[in-house]
C-alpha cells in the first residue's frame, strides 16, 4: 500500500515537471522543451565537455589513489615525523572546500611569479612561469587531485589495518623485505577493502569535476552553461548535462562491480556470479517451472522450511 | 665429529613493556636434531621461538643460528641492530609455520610456494613452479596446486605452509603449534609430514601440545614455564621421570 503511495506522488511530481519542461515559456505548443533537450543532447560542444570531464576525472583520481596510497603508507610508518606530515596533510586538505582550493591554485600566480624546482647547491633547477606551469585546467587538477588524496589516504589506510598481521608474520617469516610485503601481500588483499570506497570516490569526482566551472575550465558543466546563456534554456540544458552525468555515472557503477570480482578473487569459495550469468541462470531456472507449493510434498510432518531439504 | 650448534641461545631475555616474557634461555639445538617444547600457555615458548627469526627483537642475550647472529651485529664489545634488508636475507635461510597457517588467500597454492623464492631469492619461475610441485607431491597435495587456500580443509592448508617454507630450502624449520588450529582427525596427517621432514634430516624447533609426537620424533624435549627452561633432555626421560615438581603437575594435566 505505502509502495503505492510513493509510486503516485513520484509519478506526479515528475509528470508536473515533465510537462511544465514540456509547456516552456515560449508558447511555441506542447513539447518544445524536450525538443531542445534532444537538439543539444549530441552537440558537439557537449561532447568536447564530456571529454574534459572524462580526462579530468581519470587524472584527478590518478592523482588521488597514487599520493593517497603514499600518505596511508606515511602515515602507518613507524616513523614519527614521516607519520605527522601525513596527518597534517590530511586534516589541511580534508579541512577546506575543494572550490576554495581550486580557487587558491587558479589564483597562486597573484603571489608566487615563477616556480623552481631543482636540488640545492647544484646547478640542477627547472625554472617556470607560473601563469605557463598552472592553467585553469592544471588548477582544476591540483585542487581535485590533491584533495582526493587526503580522502584516498584514509581509504587505503583502512584497507592495509583490514589485512590480518598475520599476513605480514608469514611474509617477513619468508624473507621478504617491508616493501615487497607490502607490494605483493598487503596492498592485494587490502584491494578488496579499498575498492568499494574509491568507486564511490570516482563517481563523487565524475559529478566534483562541474566545480572546475571556477576556474573557468571548458567540461560538460561549463559547457551546458554557455549554450544555455546564449539560448536562455536554461533548465532543458541543465536536463542534458543531468543525463550524461548519469550515463557516465552508470558505466562507472558497472565497471566496478567487475573491478570488485576481480579482486574478490581467493577471499570467497566461489566467484560471485557476473551479472549476464545470472540474467542466464534465471532463464534457466524459468524454463525449470516454478516448484510444487509445500502444501503438495507428500507425508512427513509439515517443519517449517522442510521442501529445501 | 663436533659440529657447531644450529641454534645457540645464550641467556635470552624479552619483555613486552614491564612484563618480563623470557628471563634468561639458554639452549643448543644440534643440526639434524628435533626439539620439541611444552609449557602452559603464556609460558614464553612461542615468544622464543619468533625471536629465533627476529620476528621479535630480543632485550638482552645472544642468539644465533648456524654460528650468525639474528637480526644483529657484533661490533667489539656491542651489539648492534642489523638494516631490514640484513634481517630479511638472514630469515630466508629460516622457516616458520604458523598456528593459523597464514597462507596468502589472494594467490593459488603454487603462487604460495613461489612467490619468495622468486621475489626474494631471484630463482626464475620455472625453477620455482618445478620444485613447488615436487614440494606439494611430498606433502600429498600435488593436485591442490591451483587451488585457493580457503578451497582447502585446515590440514591441507597446514600441508601447503610447511611447503611454503620448505620452498625457500631453509636450514632449519621452525613450528609455532601447527597443529593447534585444527579438528582433531585433520592432526594426523599434518604430524605425518613433519614426521617425514625429521626422518629427511631437517633441523627443528616444534611448539607443541602433542606430547606424542613429542615423544616418537623429538631428540630433546623442553619444557618452559615463566619464562624459563624448567627441564629438558630425552623425550622419554621427561615425560616417564620428571625431575621438577612443575613438569610433573603440567605433565599431569596433559597426559
Amino acid at each position: 500500500m505505502a509502495a503505492v503511495v510513493v509510486l503516485a506522488i513520484a509519478v506526479y511530481i515528475l509528470y508536473t515537471i515533465g510537462t511544465a519542461i514540456g509547456n516552456d515559456r515560449t508558447g511555441l505548443g506542447p513539447h518544445t522543451g524536450w525538443l531542445v533537450v534532444e537538439k543539444f543532447l549530441f552537440n558537439g560542444l557537449i561532447f568536447r565537455g564530456i571529454l574534459l570531464t572524462l580526462e579530468l576525472t581519470a587524472l584527478a583520481m590518478l592523482v588521488g589513489v597514487v599520493l593517497g596510497a603514499i600518505l596511508a603508507v606515511m602515515r602507518l610508518s613507524p616513523n614519527p615525523v614521516m607519520s605527522w606530515v601525513s596527518w597534517l596533510y590530511i586534516w589541511f586538505f580534508r579541512g577546506t572546500p575543494v572550490l576554495v582550493q581550486i580557487f587558491f591554485w587558479f589564483n597562486i600566480n597573484l603571489v608566487l611569479k615563477s616556480i623552481d624546482i631543482g636540488i640545492p647547491f647544484t646547478s640542477l633547477w627547472l625554472h617556470g612561469n607560473t601563469n605557463k606551469l598552472i592553467p585553469p585546467f592544471m588548477a582544476a587538477l591540483l585542487g581535485l587531485g590533491l584533495n582526493e588524496a587526503a580522502y584516498m589516504a584514509e581509504i587505503v589506510r583502512a584497507g592495509i589495518i583490514s589485512v590480518e598481521h598475520g599476513q605480514t608474520e608469514a611474509a617477513q617469516a619468508l624473507g621478504m623485505d617491508r616493501g615487497l610485503v607490502m607490494r605483493r601481500i598487503v596492498l592485494p588483499q587490502a584491494m578488496r577493502v579499498i575498492i568499494p570506497p574509491t568507486g564511490n570516490e570516482t563517481i563523487s569526482m565524475l559529478k566534483t569535476t562541474s566545480l572546475a566551472f571556477g576556474a573557468g575550465v571548458t567540461e560538460l558543466f561549463t559547457r551546458q552553461q554557455q549554450i544555455a546563456t546564449a539560448t536562455y534554456d536554461v533548465l532543458e540544458l541543465l536536463i542534458v548535462a543531468s543525463i550524461w552525468y548519469l550515463v557516465m555515472t552508470s558505466i562507472l557503477t558497472v565497471g566496478q562491480y567487475y573491478i570488485e570480482r576481480h579482486f574478490g578473487r581467493g577471499a570467497t569459495r566461489q566467484l560471485p556470479p557476473t551479472p549476464l550469468q545470472r540474467f542466464r541462470r534465471m532463464l534457466f531456472t524459468f524454463h525449470a517451472g516454478p516448484p510444487a507449493p509445500p502444501e503438495l510434498v507428500p507425508a512427513g510432518p509439515a517443519v517449517p522450511g522442510s521442501e529445501h531439504r | 665429529m663436533t659440529s657447531m650448534p644450529m641454534v645457540k641461545a645464550e641467556a635470552v631475555h624479552k619483555n613486552f613493556g614491564r612484563l618480563e616474557v623470557l628471563r634468561g634461555i639458554d639452549l643448543e639445538v644440534n643440526p639434524r636434531d628435533v626439539m620439541c617444547m611444552i609449557g602452559p600457555s603464556g609460558s614464553g615458548k612461542s615468544t622464543f621461538l619468533r625471536c629465533i627469526n627476529h620476528l621479535e627483537k630480543i632485550d638482552a642475550g645472544r642468539l644465533s643460528v648456524d654460528g650468525e647472529l639474528v637480526g644483529y651485529r657484533q661490533r667489539g664489545d656491542r651489539i648492534y641492530e642489523l638494516p631490514d634488508a640484513e634481517v630479511c636475507k638472514k630469515r630466508a635461510e629460516i622457516g616458520m609455520v604458523f598456528q593459523h597457517f597464514n597462507l596468502f588467500p589472494h594467490m593459488t597454492v603454487l603462487e604460495n610456494l613461489a612467490e619468495a623464492p622468486v621475489r626474494v631469492k631471484r630463482e626464475s619461475r620455472a625453477v620455482a613452479a618445478d620444485r613447488a610441485r615436487r614440494l606439494l607431491e611430498r606433502v600429498g597435495l600435488a593436485e591442490k596446486v591451483d587451488a585457493y587456500p580457503r578451497q582447502l580443509s585446515g590440514g591441507q592448508q597446514q600441508r601447503v605452509a610447511i611447503a611454503r617454507a620448505l620452498a625457500m630450502q631453509p636450514k632449519l624449520m621452525l613450528f609455532d603449534e601447527p597443529t593447534s588450529a585444527l579438528d582433531p582427525e585433520l592432526v594426523g596427517e599434518v604430524l605425518d609430514v613433519m614426521r617425514a621432514l625429521a626422518e629427511d634430516g631437517m633441523t627443528m624447533i616444534v611448539v607443541t601440545h602433542e606430547i606424542g609426537f613429542a615423544r616418537e620424533v623429538g631428540d630433546t624435549l623442553v619444557f618452559m614455564d615463566g619464562g624459563v627452561i624448567v627441564e629438558a633432555g630425552k623425550p622419554r626421560d621427561v615425560l616417564a621421570n620428571p625431575q621438577q615438581e612443575r613438569t610433573r603437575s603440567f605433565l599431569s594435566k596433559v597426559l
